[in-house]
């Protein structure tokens, strides 16, 4: 007979298993970071203007991120599909709004590191400049934004799971969805990096839409991900 | 062995996209039992099998399985059940021993539990260490094999079982399946290798253009 399991224990279980199988296959490390740091360098070349580039280099580090999202989503589910996990994980009898929680952690955790080296690369080849005020922002609205992200990522990446065509389906059910968390995320940068004259204290009120974001998709994913995945 | 039902399927119907893949099937299972599942490809064995499992909704008829109401609540039924189907369910980045110490964790089994399943299905020593993707057809079907079994399910549902397997491992499976059913365990698998599969069920069902008779 089977014991009870614990919703901590499958939470733990299913964001340490995601995160190992990146570190033995090295997806983000190797394809979608050298990934989005070309997406980074082909805006340097394209707009070619440092102001410009100080201005829009929240923009572009938040347009880098969610589209190296897509990338990091469809990897983090095709580990479940390949050979049929998912069902497995179905039938295992546990609590799917657990692994929903775990999963979305693992790809917070990626999009941090992520983000890291995105802003590191806007201080590099922007240019941009930020005080101790605009780094705790700054890190402020990461984590909010990248939980956000991460949320709403594992809910979308697993109803688009079972699908047919999911490569493409995934960015074009997504892209609106994040929408906000991109605007918001961007204002909120260009507020800790002083862009365009914004001040810092402007950057709050956006942290608190990226916040609320989260929080819906928290709340809203752990409810839904069981049924979706199900369906 | 009991007569105690763990399957009573009656007059039920499976629809898959518009079609129905089971069509009116009637046939119980008792506890103990061991049950073959016969019949062309496409006659419905694996729809069959991943209805007993909880995974597909039941369209018409009465099912329950382990006394779940399946029309009702199909939920119910997976923590109670193993199901191997054709693909093995594993991580190809992870090793044996890490696929196994996350099925275990999930469902609350321990080193022991890991160890005696491993050692059950000849995966312990270094094949333990080896990642999935770089085992041959027939040991990753010994690893999932061994993450059945340590989830130590009631009624083991298995689609191909022996499909990859040499003769030690078939021979391997055979006596595990018979010591799950010496445990309480009930099984229901569906093979093509008629000879060795009527060996080992008690009894045999055939399944035919989505119906269920006794064979």
């Amino acid at each position: 007979m089977k014991k009870s399991t614990g919703r901590g224990r499958v939470v733990s279980a299913v964001f340490i298993k995601d995160l190992r199988i990146e570190a033995r296959s090295r997806v983000v490390t190797n394809q979608v970071l050298p990934f989005a740091g070309l997406i980074m360098i082909m805006f340097a070349f394209a707009l070619d203007n440092d102001d410009v580039l100080q201005r829009v280099a929240g923009g572009l580090i938040w347009l880098a991120t969610i589209f190296s999202l897509f990338v990091i989503v469809q990897r983090s589910f095709a580990i479940d599909t390949d050979d049929s996990a998912l069902d497995s994980l179905r039938v295992a009898g546990i609590d799917l709004s657990a692994v929903f929680l775990g999963k979305a952690l693992a790809l917070t955790l990626q999009l941090v590191a992520l983000d890291v080296v995105l802003i590191a690369s806007a201080f590099l080849l922007y240019q941009v400049q930020v005080s101790a005020v605009g780094i705790v922002l700054l890190v402020t609205c990461v984590t909010c934004a990248t939980t956000g992200l991460g949320f709403v990522g594992t809910l979308y990446g697993g109803l688009t799971a079972g699908a047919n065509g999911r490569e493409t389906l995934l960015p074009l059910l997504l892209l609106p969805v994040v929408a906000p968390v991109l605007i918001a995320a961007t204002r909120a940068t260009e507020a800790a990096f002083g862009s365009g004259g914004a001040a810092t204290s402007e950057g709050w009120a956006w942290v608190g839409l990226l916040t609320i974001f989260a929080a819906v998709f928290g709340i809203g994913g752990s409810l839904a991900f069981g049924p979706l995945i199900d369906e | 062995m009991t007569s105690e039902k763990v399957v009573d399927f009656n007059e039920v119907v499976i629809v898959y996209d518009n079609f129905p893949a089971i069509a009116g099937a009637t046939f119980c299972v008792n506890a103990g039992e061991i049950i073959l599942l016969q019949g062309p490809n496409g006659a419905g064995k694996t729809t069959l099998l991943r209805a007993c499992a909880g995974l597909l909704p039941i369209a018409r008829g009465d099912a329950s399985v382990l006394g779940c109401d399946l029309r009702s609540d199909r939920s119910a039924v997976r923590s109670r059940v193993g199901l191997l189907g054709h693909a093995n369910g594993l991580f190809q980045d992870l090793t044996v021993l890490e696929n196994m110490s996350f099925w275990s964790r999930l469902v609350g089994a321990n080193k022991t539990d890991i160890d005696q399943a491993m050692d059950a299905m000849g995966l312990s020593g270094r094949l333990s260490e080896t990642p999935v993707a770089k085992l041959s057809a027939g040991q990753r079907r010994r690893c999932a094999l061994a993450s059945l079994i340590v989830r130590r399910a009631q009624l083991w549902l298995l689609d191909e079982p022996h499909a990859g397997l040499d003769a030690q491992g078939r021979d391997e499976l055979d006596a595990t399946l018979r010591a799950a059913r010496d445990a309480g365990a009930t099984v229901i698998f569906a093979s093509h290798e008629i000879e060795r599969a009527r060996a080992l069920a008690t009894r045999s069902l055939l399944v035919t253009a989505g119906t269920v008779k006794t064979a």
